[in-house]
């Protein structure tokens, strides 16, 4: 798990790198960023179970 | 001719005091310089005078209206800042009004995800954080005052200029009967977010405001739900935006909503507006009592400070030194703080215990202490109200997946203030041995509960005095062989042995029995280990094994002699 100060950081990397990217980048932006995490991980069952997490609660 | 025109401030719950003007003797002619002049009786200028007033010195407290400030303002009180008043003999009154807290919720639309849960023990005099308007706070506050024979409160004045001179400054007072001249050796200026006197001397506030805007307002509502802070994030009583929820005593709530970016201030502020957006939320989150609205403004987070607290003679404490964001509660309490800071030290600077230099340590201890306000208010804030589409869908995202996972609820915690450890003061004496555990040098006094003695609790900042004092850990008085009256010549140090065995006070000896080993744990406290505790309750030293020279060094590193 990540300490709580290295989890603040990356909150701001991850919101400046969408407002530097642009409205037309930023589905791609964190579509790639995802993909890039799930190699990192090397767990298959482990992603998609974040995958179905991250589904959850969107709003209809 | 001053005449303040805030008369007749309708409230349902506080009955607004009218102070009458009273002419000073400087109206008729010059008199010779006071010490200590202090702009602005909010609650800043009065703990100031308090401070100083303790300690002997007179001063002269200007208010340019005629009552308190008036609403709820900054209403959340942290635990540091009762134990200031508590050494300023103000604390019972606040403390039997207040509505103390610990916890809080913070909701992402209908779901809950972070539980806030502020550390506390029974072991504390007093709640992490304690709500009350400030109108009422304040009055508590100039009751005491008007205690102190040494603060000539002088309310309807208004600063109209300044002039700097070698040995002093002297301020142009207006008031209902005409314009006087006051000088005094220091001036403080607690006048505020707009200070006068800052405005005088042209000097500006530098930092970074944020776009985010919120609506305040009271309510009168009678309701049973527990004194906690609420936060909803995208509430359907205010989609795509967050609400803020607090109780404050004679059941009025504190509720702060935040605008849209395209909402009209002015239009928001309307009555209907108001009472129209928060039925609506009072309808969704369940409560039915029948309610009135009390007073309503507008707020806007800032990050903004001056360069240097210090100009001369004339030093800035509270909103008029620097503007933090209201997220966390920092904004009374650092200034409360600060006046703690610079009561004591204007004190011994006055009484020729301390260079005039000592001044010189107010701005690199309170300037940091509020830059780091600044890092953590930035945080809450961009959480609170992100600025940018990258924020606002990062923090949505954080918000839900908090719904079912931990590891993401840290980043919700809205940062409470705590207080801050001068560490890296000029003041402070660096520690040569090391400790587990106990305030650290630089940090407040923790005010443990001794042992009770016929039902009633007794604390440790009870038993300590104005000025310094030395926390000795040791068996037995006769043990205790140092003349303190003598280490710094004219520096007060009361002695505190802390003892596990049974022992009685003695003359210039004050004993704490502590019979079951708390404190000793709670310092990491060896026999002969001595921590130094300096006027404003920060340790400034602390050693296991020292002698009269150890101490001798530090008392002139607090007071750079």
């Amino acid at each position: 798990m990540l300490t709580t100060e290295a989890l603040e950081r990356i909150f701001d990397d991850i919101a400046l790198s969408i407002d530097t990217v642009g409205d037309r980048n930023e589905s791609l932006f964190l579509t790639k960023l995802a993909l890039a995490l799930a190699n990192q991980l090397s767990d298959e069952m482990l992603v998609r179970a974040q995958v179905a997490l991250a589904r959850r609660h969107l709003q209809a | 001719m001053h005449l303040p025109h805030s008369l007749h401030i309708k409230s349902t719950y506080f009955d607004y005091p009218l102070y009458p003007f009273r002419p000073p003797h400087e109206l008729t002619g010059r008199t010779a310089p006071h010490p200590v002049v202090i702009v602005g009786a909010g609650p800043v200028g009065l703990i100031v005078a308090m401070e100083l007033g303790r300690r002997g010195i007179r001063t002269v407290l200007l208010e340019a209206i005629e009552t308190v400030s008036p609403g709820s303002r900054a209403t959340c009180v942290s635990r540091r800042s009762m134990e200031i008043m508590l050494q300023n003999q103000c604390d019972e009154p606040f403390v039997s009004k207040a509505l103390m807290w610990t916890e809080g919720s913070s909701f992402y639309r209908d779901q809950m995800v972070y539980r806030l849960r502020m550390p506390h023990s029974a072991d504390e005099r007093y709640f992490p954080m304690a709500n009350i308007q400030q109108c009422v706070y304040e009055k508590f506050l100039v009751d005491r005052v008007e205690q102190i024979d040494h603060v000539d409160l002088r309310w309807q004045s208004k600063v109209v200029g300044l002039t700097e001179g070698k040995d002093t400054v002297t301020l142009r007072i207006d008031t209902p009967e005409g314009e006087y001249d006051l000088s005094a050796r220091y001036v403080v200026a607690a006048d505020g977010a707009r200070s006068i006197v800052r405005e005088l001397l042209g000097l500006r506030l530098a930092g970074e405001s944020h776009s985010g805007r919120y609506l305040i307002a009271d309510i009168r509502m009678a309701s049973s739900y527990p004194t906690e802070r609420r936060a909803w994030f995208d509430p359907p009583s205010n989609p795509g935006n967050t609400i803020l929820m607090h109780k404050q005593p004679d059941d009025i709530w504190r509720i702060d909503y935040q605008l849209a970016t395209d909402q009209d201030s002015d239009y928001e502020l309307q009555d209907d507006r108001v009472r129209a957006r928060i039925k609506a939320h009072l309808d969704w989150i369940g409560e039915t009592a029948p309610w009135q609205l009390e007073w309503t403004s507008l707020y806007k987070a800032h990050c903004l400070c001056l360069d240097d607290y210090r100009y001369g003679r004339i030093l800035f404490a509270g909103d008029a030194a620097h503007l933090v964001p209201i997220f966390g509660v920092r904004g009374m309490n650092s200034g409360i703080a600060d006046a703690n800071n610079l009561g004591w030290k204007l004190a011994y600077v006055l009484q020729g215990l301390a260079p005039d230099s000592l001044l010189d340590s107010y701005t690199p201890e309170r300037r940091a202490a509020t830059l780091d306000i600044f890092d953590n208010a930035r945080k809450s804030t961009l959480f609170m109200t992100p600025p940018t589409r990258g924020y606002q869908l990062t923090r949505d995202a954080v918000l839900q997946l908090a719904i079912d996972e931990d590891s993401m609820k840290p980043l919700i915690n809205p940062r409470q203030s705590t207080p801050y450890d001068y560490v890296a003061s000029p003041l402070t004496t660096a520690q040569r041995e090391p400790f587990e555990r106990g305030p650290r040098a630089g940090a407040p006094l923790i005010n443990i509960r001794l042992k009770s003695g016929q039902g009633k609790h007794e604390h440790l900042l009870d038993h300590l005095g104005p000025d310094f004092n030395l926390l000795w850990f040791g068996e037995s008085p006769a043990e205790f062989r140092i003349d303190v009256s003598s280490t710094l010549e004219g520096v007060r140090v009361k002695p505190i042995l802390i003892t596990r065995l049974a022992a009685r006070s003695t003359q210039g000896l004050c004993v704490i029995h502590d019979h079951d080993g708390r404190l000793y744990s709670s310092f990491d406290a060896t026999a002969g280990c001595a921590y130094l505790i300096r006027p404003d309750g920060h340790v400034c030293a602390r050693w296991r094994s020292w002698d009269e020279a150890h101490l001798a060094q530090a008392l002139r590193r607090a007071l750079t002699r």
